[in-house]
């Protein structure tokens, strides 16, 4: 379990850093918090000839908050998200979402976007992405692009990401005051890797129907799901026991996950609908 | 004996002081000139012939110094194989394993070369570029399915997969099982994972060309048994090879065996003359340092009106794995352990002992203690609900009440003596803890829970733990010239505490304070003759050594005393670190000065004709086991949509006979319910149909970590063992032993509205929930 023989290359700009990358034809991999990268080292799954580490972008650590919404440099620390007061009420959702990454050490490290390039299907961050319909800015060899997050995602560890393309921001659309929202997640042990969890949200009508509806689902997929018949569920209803029991089933009946050594199918699509059911009740401030 | 003046009390640890700043001192914290290190390739086949081993590019590759195979080292070695380290007759002497594969591998991970090089990453790089040619056989995984004729055996050249066969018996079992108006069946399985210790395991070898000699420290529990295991493969004498264990960051069972990995080490330091250093990694952990896996048993109980026993029997088969390093020990264990604190009128389990392509399995913290009283602790569950009778009722009607103590079964311990439960008061223990936990208040929590829609339950486990194993345990007490005690031992500190222990048990005879006595242990140069660490054994065994050299010391001192001071040992007393004469405060001698008295002036005679020096080496042989009884009451909450289990509250009544430091003694407890609350709901070590392992990373195998121990309350009930001259028992196991039992039944209790039934440890959510799926339906 020690590393493959690397180079490493610590640049000053980002125009450097794509430079370096696409100079190494592939072969190369941004090094951010290290804290899936090093392992995947380690257990010499991956063996890149080049790491091009991030850390002195300085442009790429801000958190910035405008009318437009939340904008998350990718070198934005998980304990950085937690620290910052205003993105209690900014962004509630994220918070909430981020409380249940990792453990201490690893969030003084670990990186949002670290944690979107390495695409776990079971990471708090990318269904955050998902839920909220984030756009990811990226920037390559080619110049800057911008990428849907519903079309970033494309598999277990896999994304739209080119390999000479570095994640510069993560944009976060604007986060009305009176949403309601919920984020419930089951794992087997605090921090771990959610066994199931559910990004929850809506915005009240005069009327107290639920309107613009968005459910995310983590853990069950090949990647973080958006459910929009879950969503169908909520839209222009008041959100009560009987339509969360509704949403419940919809999320259930929505995914189809694969067994796995920790637990069968069967059981995270129950426990997707359990989550949601949760989250709801959370948003609908119910029981 | 006069009260206590250190022993009894909350000592703080001598270790820590140390640790907590770092000046700790690991194997891998040593480091010498010249050093090496070396990687061992490894088996990625379960089952596999080894048609040709290539090196050549490995060798070649800049950094690496050698390259040895089993061809390479066998030269050096009187034996290919490890020796089997429980000497028997009863097991074929090829059951234990090689140093390194030559033509067939048995398990994922069995080394097969060890690559020797200026660095652990270049050696890492070079075993990469080993080329092997294999021809993969097939495997068995699943003991169960080893025993059937047609399964695909773990060795080639063997006839079948079963390794030994054995039956644990007595009473009339026909008759219990006749008449006897019920009867009731029980099918366990249950696994226990491995031992993951923080510090994994590790060796360097160090050759000193001058003194020819060889030094390997090793993070072993076993310094002098690794060094005569050495000292015959290498052919050796006690002068050329020394074993010293430095700080040992844990073992639980895993570190109480001879590796291969240390035996390749040994000779690859030879052969190189120069010094090599191997760190077990967490991948190697998992993959090569024995485990403890898993048991089927299938039990028949026969019980009368009353709940009470009449008779038990059934099959037990064990998964001992591709290789027998040690002994059977583990499933004897587990068969002779059945009965517990109960009276069994009559017991029949017969036990298949199988091979399989995995890693050895041999005892991690409880030994086949846990598996045991689960599987009692099961059977009475059951009988109690048969009958419909308060668990706890049936539990008291079975166990071995207090004026039946000492209370002899008819089975017996691996060494022979019988199991005889020697002191305590079992049913005192159980109603401590169910007073603790309000058992009584029990069915009103639950009831008013329902209302809510939650779902508690609470269960109880009661089990002992054979303590203090033999054959011996070394202890010397030496006072220098400097009037500073000195305790050397082959007891094997770990973590447990045992150095400060030892040394309140000294300092008690000196009328100082622990920190006032060193402890040096686990070093075969400073005692001839050492056991080492198991068997919740070293308070017991290397405790009362301690305790007869420093006697014996204390005599002396006394003696000499009284004749430099020219008065009867009557007169003197002995405190501080003094002596002085009865009611002279201040008069008399101090250590020092009785020290240097019999350590003689060149040329003249001794003082009084005594022999020089303030020393005594002491050994105690335990007759037998003392047994420490635990009893667990456990309450937990089920999330019956999630299958999510929490404990609410968690009660732990052990009797650990006499104390000698109750917060050492509530660290092991907590420590030990701990890992049984591990083995209950999270650690797993999974093998796919083909035996190859699943969960090699502690992302996939879960330990315990904080947030999910309760807090766990302690009460001791001190009944002290007959058998050791200061009355105390083992429990750096104990914790472990009813832990699973009593979890379980908690949440099957809590699941009582839906009949669910659990025979099968690691309880996971999602198991738990196609349980709670599956009684719904
Ligand atoms: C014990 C443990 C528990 C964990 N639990 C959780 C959990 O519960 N939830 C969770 O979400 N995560 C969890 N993680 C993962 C953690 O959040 C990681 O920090 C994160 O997934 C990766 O971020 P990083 O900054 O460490 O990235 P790194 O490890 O440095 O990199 C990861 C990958 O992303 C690429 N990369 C990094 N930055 C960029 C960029 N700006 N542009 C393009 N590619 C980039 C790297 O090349 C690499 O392929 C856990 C990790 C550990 C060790």
């Amino acid at each position: 379990m020690k590393l493959p023989p690397f180079e490493y290359a610590c640049p000053t700009s980002i125009s450097e850093a794509v430079a370096l990358l696409a100079s190494h034809g592939g072969d190369a991999k941004p090094l951010a918090g290290g804290q899936s990268l090093v392992p995947m080292l380690a257990f010499r799954v991956a063996s890149p000839s080049l790491l091009v580490d991030l850390r002195k972008l300085a442009e790429l650590r801000q958190i910035r908050i405008t009318d437009n919404g939340v904008t998350l440099g990718a070198m934005v620390r998980w304990r950085e998200i937690l620290d910052d007061a205003r993105l209690r009420t900014a962004h509630p959702l994220l918070v909430a979402a981020v409380e249940h990454v990792a453990h201490y050490q690893i969030r003084n490290r670990g990186t949002v976007g670290g944690s979107m390039a390495h695409a776990d299907p079971a990471a708090e961050m990318p269904g955050i992405a998902v839920t909220c319909e984030a756009q990811i800015a990226v920037v390559g060899k080619s110049g800057a692009r911008v990428i849907e997050a519903a079309a970033f995602f494309q598999g277990p560890l896999m994304t739209a990401l080119r390999a000479d393309e570095i994640i510069t921001e993560i944009r976060l659309p604007q986060w009305p005051a009176k949403r309601r929202f919920g984020f419930q997640e089951f794992a087997r042990r605090r921090g771990d890797f959610a066994m199931a969890a559910a990004a929850v949200f809506y915005d009240e009508d005069a009327g107290k129907l639920a309107r613009n509806a968005h459910v995310g689902a983590i853990g069950v997929a090949d990647r973080p799901l958006r459910l929009n018949a879950v969503e169908a569920v909520l839209d222009d209803n008041t959100i009560d026991d009987s339509i969360i029991a509704k949403a419940e089933a919809a999320a259930s009946a929505a995914v189809d996950p694969a067994d796995d050594i920790h637990s069968s199918g069967a059981y995270r699509k129950a426990l997707i609908g359990v989550m949601v059911e949760r989250a709801l009740k959370g948003a609908a401030s119910i029981g | 004996m006069t009260k206590p003046h250190t022993i009894g009390k909350r000592v703080l640890r001598l270790e820590d002081g140390p640790l907590i700043r770092g000046r700790g001192r690991f194997v891998d914290d040593l480091k010498f000139a010249g050093m090496l290190e070396a990687s061992f390739v490894r088996s990625p086949h379960a089952h596999a012939a080894v048609r040709h081993i290539d090196t050549d590019a490995a060798r070649r590759l800049p950094g690496v110094h050698a390259v040895f195979t089993c061809a390479d080292l066998a030269p050096a070695l009187t034996q290919e194989r490890l020796p089997l380290q429980f000497r028997t007759d009863q097991l074929p002497a090829d059951c234990a394993p090689p140093v390194l594969a030559k033509d067939e591998v048995a398990y994922v991970g069995e080394p097969i070369a060890v690559v020797i090089a200026q660095s652990r990453a270049v050696a890492e790089d070079a075993a990469g570029l080993v080329a092997i040619d294999y021809e993969p056989l097939a495997a068995i995984s699943d003991c169960r399915v080893a025993l059937r004729p047609d399964a695909p055996l773990a060795h080639r050249a063997k006839p079948s997969n079963l390794l030994i066969e054995f039956r644990q018996s007595y009473g009339d079992i026909a008759a219990a099982f006749g008449p006897a108006p019920h009867h009731a069946r029980v099918n366990l399985k249950q696994h226990r994972g491995g031992a993951h210790s923080i510090e994994g395991r590790g060796a360097v070898a160090v050759y000193d060309l001058n003194e020819d000699r060889l030094t390997l420290w090793s993070s072993t529990q076993l310094a002098h048994e690794v060094r005569a295991f050495l000292m015959r493969l290498l052919r050796l004498d006690e002068n050329q090879i020394r074993v010293v264990a430095p700080d040992v960051g844990g073992g639980f069972g895993a570190k109480f065996v001879l590796y291969p990995e240390e035996v390749a080490l040994a000779v690859a330091c030879l052969r190189l003359r120069r010094p090599v250093k191997w760190i077990e990694d967490r991948r190697e952990h998992f993959l090569a340092a024995v485990q403890e896996r898993d048991q089927y048993w299938d039990l028949e109980v026969s019980f009368d009106d009353e709940g009470r026993l009449l008779g038990l029997r059934g099959e037990l088969i064990h998964d001992q794995g591709a290789y027998t390093p040690q002994g059977i020990n583990l499933p004897y264990n587990a068969s002779t352990g059945v009965t517990g604190p109960y009276i069994v009128p009559a017991y029949d389990l017969r036990v298949r002992v199988v091979e399989t392509n995995k890693v050895a399995t041999m005892p991690v913290r409880g030994a086949g203690y846990p598996e045991a009283a689960f599987a009692m602790e099961r059977v009475l569950d059951r009988i109690a609900g048969a009958l419909h009778l308060d668990r706890a009722q049936v539990r008291r009607r079975n166990l071995v009440p207090a004026e039946k103590m000492p209370y002899v079964t008819p089975l017996k311990t691996r060494a022979g003596s019988p199991v005889a439960l020697d002191s305590g008061d079992f049913p005192r223990c159980l109603a401590m803890a169910l007073e603790a936990i309000d058992y009584a208040g029990f069915a009103e929590r639950q009831r008013a829970a329902w209302v809510k829609g939650r779902y508690l339950g609470i269960g109880i486990g009661n089990g002992v733990k054979g303590t203090g194993r033999g054959p011996f345990e070394s202890g010397i007490v030496r006072i220098g010239r400097s009037g500073h005690i000195s305790v050397y031992t082959g007891a094997m500190p770990m973590g447990q505490g045992i150095k400060t222990a030892l040394a309140q048990i000294c300092a008690e005879q000196f009328g100082v304070t622990a920190d006032n006595v060193t402890v040096v242990a686990g070093d075969t140069a400073v005692i001839p003759h050492g056991q080492g660490g198991f068997a919740s054994r070293q308070t017991i065994t290397a405790g009362s050594a301690v305790h007869l050299a420093a006697l014996a010391v204390r005599e002396k001192v006394l003696s000499v005393a009284a004749h430099l001071l020219e008065t009867g040992v009557e007169d003197l007393e002995l405190h501080d670190g003094r002596v002085e004469v009865v009611g002279a405060p201040g008069s008399g001698l101090t250590l020092r000065q009785v020290a240097e008295a019999v350590s003689g002036v060149p040329g003249y005679a001794m003082p009084g004709k005594f022999e020089p020096g303030l020393e005594s080496l002491q050994s105690f042989l335990p007759n037998s086991l003392t047994y420490g009884m635990g009893c667990h009451a456990v309450e937990v909450e089920v999330d019956i949509e999630t299958g999510g289990i929490r404990i609410l509250h968690y009660v732990v009544v052990n009797d650990s006979g006499r104390l000698i430091n109750p917060m050492i003694v509530e660290g092991q407890l907590v420590g030990g319910t701990v890992h049984g609350i591990g083995n209950s709901l999270f650690e797993w070590m999974g093998y796919d149909d083909s035996a190859q392992p699943l969960t090699t990373t502690f992302a996939d195998y879960l330990l315990v970590t904080a947030t999910e121990v309760p807090n766990i309350e302690v009460h001791f009930l001190e009944c002290p063992s007959p058998l050791n001259p200061l009355g105390v028992k083992g429990v750096g196991e104990s914790g472990c032993v009813p832990a699973a039992g009593a979890i379980v039944a908690a949440i099957e209790d809590a699941l009582s509205p839906f009949g669910v039934t659990i025979s099968e440890y690691p309880v996971t959510p999602a198991r738990l929930f196609g349980l709670i799926a599956a009684a719904r339906s």
